[in-house]
């Protein structure tokens, strides 16, 4: 098992409950691990939620850490994958005054090679939203940084396996 | 006929009543065959306290002093009975006071309901008057918990909640209920819960894994088995010693893992980690095969961990997947309940005996006997020992007590040289080393088990963070015995300050107060003992006794306890003096 730390996607099936969050997030707080990105969303199951997280960490140490989420009362699985393992996107969005759109040519041009697209332009400001790897996106933040950006954001990593997860058949053996 | 019955019960299942969240509360409890609550009332509980006054004949509320003894006398209750210790509190100040007993029982997994209020569901939020995030603040402390706003909510909440407190590997929640559901009127119906989606608390035994254990346990020459608390989770008491005998194994325990297995088991080797005995620790690092059960691998246990049991097979018999791997390496790890586990394991046991081996720790023990054992329980030098006196209580007891101690250099003395003949007789504070635990957790322990001699050894330190409680033990005329070896130190921490701080006894020093006058401002008799030829005596008169009894024993000030494995050291430098 690898001591080196790597970027871990973690991907947690649970029950929709308040609270779950916190619960979850103390296990990385009180090893004093840092999460990169977070995200929580319904998942394909109707009823289960599912959460993504990214943490730099070694493989010993996700494994206990997904071992502490998994027995959570309310945590139906809890898995880790690495990069390879998974498909994984995150997206952001950046604003601009619109008179950029005008008055530098350039900003187009990125826009379509960066295979952003913009979602809504008024008379005073213009966005565009763009989804891919972290390192595409910072690539696109270092472009268009020259053009005075007044706002952006990221949202967290989602993915996902390669492999299937079987949460369904989970599911059915938690009910018998 | 049949049909008729089969239609009512089926009336009798849904037939529903109207009554307040409160009552609901009260009624949820009854269902559940709970009949001792510990608590403390307050402005957002009262509508419950209003209805355990209309209860009172079928719950009996214990008002403790402060809401951390109502924790602790609940876990004291549950460690001794096996059933869940339940605890209740107003919100604000009431709800955190319980968070150190909640930290308790969720690192030694005792099975505790803790039940609080909170304020209106409408001044969520608004940093009403008491109101504190007692479910945020408990959350890392609690196997589950939960906050419930609609009294509709409170019938599935605390059946859920004693569901999951006692099954797998027991744990402490909390239910969290604003005071608009406890006023809330609506069709109350209970049924018991016995299962959770997603919540999966006793692994199947895979037998595979349990014939791969027998496999290399037949093989091993110097086996050595440490057991936990989950032999007594688990009540695998009579597996644990059939495996033990059958297979000859010497099997050594944790503090928590104490009176599973009689102290005068010929295989009983003893305590194991910082204090625990010197064969244990020694041959932990001589072993061939090292079989864990229903233990956590504690770092008080295992020392260094780069130098632990590393020339071993580890074998560990675990309900907890999380515990597999955390500390240490296993080469065979046998998931799912102890009990299950070790039956399914003892007829794949080769009968053995290991004599050479078992030579090994007997000859450690007469070393430590020499160097330790000897000058602790038969001193010759002027000045009370701790362990005399638990000697002198083994003798009047003759085993038979259970002893709840608190934490420090008497908890150790206790743990290591108490005599027990039952299992669920050792009741102490070990994962979270709670200083004043002992005293409430005595009172709790004597109303589960009234038939049962209960002794609480304190030091004087950790006595006076819940002396109060002897408030509690007056009221309800609880007949505990209370010891406190008084060395006028916190003597743990001095014996650390001595050996690894060049003896600058910083805030160590007791300025004590007359423990005896306290003890007797409860009208509970009391008696200090300053010398050797008063102290069988002044034992005898404490047991004797029908009520609660105090003793003050003055021990000497500087003794400290041996063996040691110093901090971060490996179990085989274990120090003799």
């Amino acid at each position: 098992m690898s001591a080196e730390k790597q970027l871990y996607t973690v991907s947690i099936y649970t029950e929709n409950n308040i609270g779950l969050l916190n619960r979850i997030s103390a296990i990385f707080q009180r090893r004093h691990i840092n999460i990169e990105s977070l995200n929580t969303s319904p998942s394909e199951i109707e009823g289960v939620s599912r959460f993504t997280i990214v943490v730099n960490m070694t493989e010993v140490n996700i494994k206990k850490i997904i071992g502490q989420i998994d027995k959570q009362v309310e945590v139906i699985k809890a898995f880790y994958h690495t990069d390879d393992e998974t498909i994984y996107q995150q997206s952001c969005m950046f604003k601009f005054r619109s008179n950029l759109l005008f008055e530098e040519r350039n900003i187009q041009n990125i826009i379509k090679e960066s295979n952003s697209r913009i979602v809504t332009v008024n008379k005073d400001f213009f966005v565009i939203e763009k989804s891919g790897k972290k390192e595409e996106i910072d690539q696109l933040y270092k472009e268009l940084s020259v053009f005075g950006i007044m706002q952006f954001t990221r949202s967290g990593r989602i993915a996902v396996t390669k492999d299937e997860m079987k949460i369904t058949a989970l599911l059915e053996t938690f009910n018998n | 006929m049949e049909t008729e019955t089969i239609i009512n019960k089926e009336i009798a299942k849904k037939v529903t009543e109207r009554i307040s969240g409160s009552e609901a509360i009260v009624r949820c409890l009854i269902a559940e065959d709970v009949k001792i609550i510990y608590g403390y009332p307050g402005g957002a509980i009262m509508p419950v306290y209003d209805e355990l006054y209309k209860y009172k004949d079928q719950i009996h509320h214990v008002l403790t002093r402060h809401e951390q003894g109502a924790t602790h006398s609940a876990q004291g209750f549950a460690r001794i009975s096996g059933k869940v210790g339940v605890a209740i509190a107003t919100s604000g100040p009431g709800a955190t006071n319980l968070i150190t007993g909640i930290a308790d029982a969720q690192i030694d997994s005792t099975p505790m309901v803790c039940i609080t209020g909170q304020v209106p569901s409408h001044l969520l939020g608004s940093d009403a008057f008491q109101e504190t995030d007692i479910v945020g603040i408990s959350t890392p402390v609690t196997k589950w918990n939960c906050q419930v706003t609609k009294a509709s909510q409170i019938p599935a909440a605390i059946a859920k909640a004693f569901y999951i407190a006692k099954s797998g590997r027991p744990g402490p929640v909390l239910v969290d209920i604003t005071k608009d559901a406890q006023f809330e009127e609506f069709d109350f119906v209970y049924e018991k819960c016995t299962k959770v989606r997603s919540y999966f608390p006793v692994p199947k035994t895979d037998i595979s894994s349990v014939e791969a254990a027998a496999k290399i346990i037949n093989a091993a020459k110097k086996p050595l088995i440490i057991w936990g608390q989950g032999i007594i989770l688990s009540e695998a008491e009579e597996q644990l010693k059939a495996v033990v005998e059958k297979a000859g194994i010497p099997a050594a325990w944790t503090i928590l893992g104490a009176s599973a297995l009689p102290t005068s088991h010929p295989l009983n080797v003893g305590m194991l980690g910082m204090h625990g005995n010197y064969a244990p620790n020694k041959l932990t690092n001589e072993c061939d095969v090292l079989i864990a059960i229903g233990m956590r691998f504690d770092d008080r246990v295992t020392g260094n961990l780069s130098t632990y049991a590393k020339q071993a097979k580890v074998i560990h018999f675990e309900i907890d997947a999380a515990e597999v791997d955390k500390n240490v390496k296993t080469d065979v790890a046998v998931l799912g309940d102890a009990k299950v586990s070790l039956e399914l394991l003892l007829p794949l046991l080769n009968e053995n005996s290991h004599p050479e081996w078992h030579q090994q720790f007997k000859d450690l023990y007469a070393i430590e006997y020499e160097k330790v054992i000897k000058g602790d329980l038969y001193p010759t030098k002027e000045g009370l020992t701790m362990g005399e006196v638990i000697k002198e209580i083994n003798i009047q007891t003759k085993g038979e007590a259970a002893i709840v101690t608190d934490v420090g250099q008497h908890q150790m003395i206790a743990c290591r040289y108490a005599e027990f003949n039952k299992t669920k007789s050792n009741i102490t504070s070990g994962g979270l080393g709670t200083m004043g635990f002992g005293l409430p957790a005595a009172i709790g322990a004597k109303m589960a088990a009234p038939d049962r001699e209960v002794v609480s050894i304190s030091g004087d330190g950790g006595y006076q963070m819940t002396i109060q409680e002897l408030g509690t033990i007056f009221q309800q005329k609880t007949a505990v015995k209370i010891v406190v070896l008084n060395n006028e130190f916190l003597g743990m921490v001095r014996q650390w300050q001595q050996l690894f701080f060049d003896k600058r006894y910083a805030s160590t020093e007791m300025v004590n107060p007359n423990f005896v006058a306290i003890a007797e401002g409860y009208y509970i008799k009391a008696r200090k003992v300053t010398k050797r030829e008063e102290l069988a005596e002044a034992v005898a008169e404490m047991m004797a006794s029908k009520e609660a009894y105090f003793l003050e024993v003055l021990v000497e000030k500087e003794g400290n306890v041996f063996p040691m494995v110093p901090s971060g050291a490996g179990v085989s430098d274990i120090r003799l003096e």
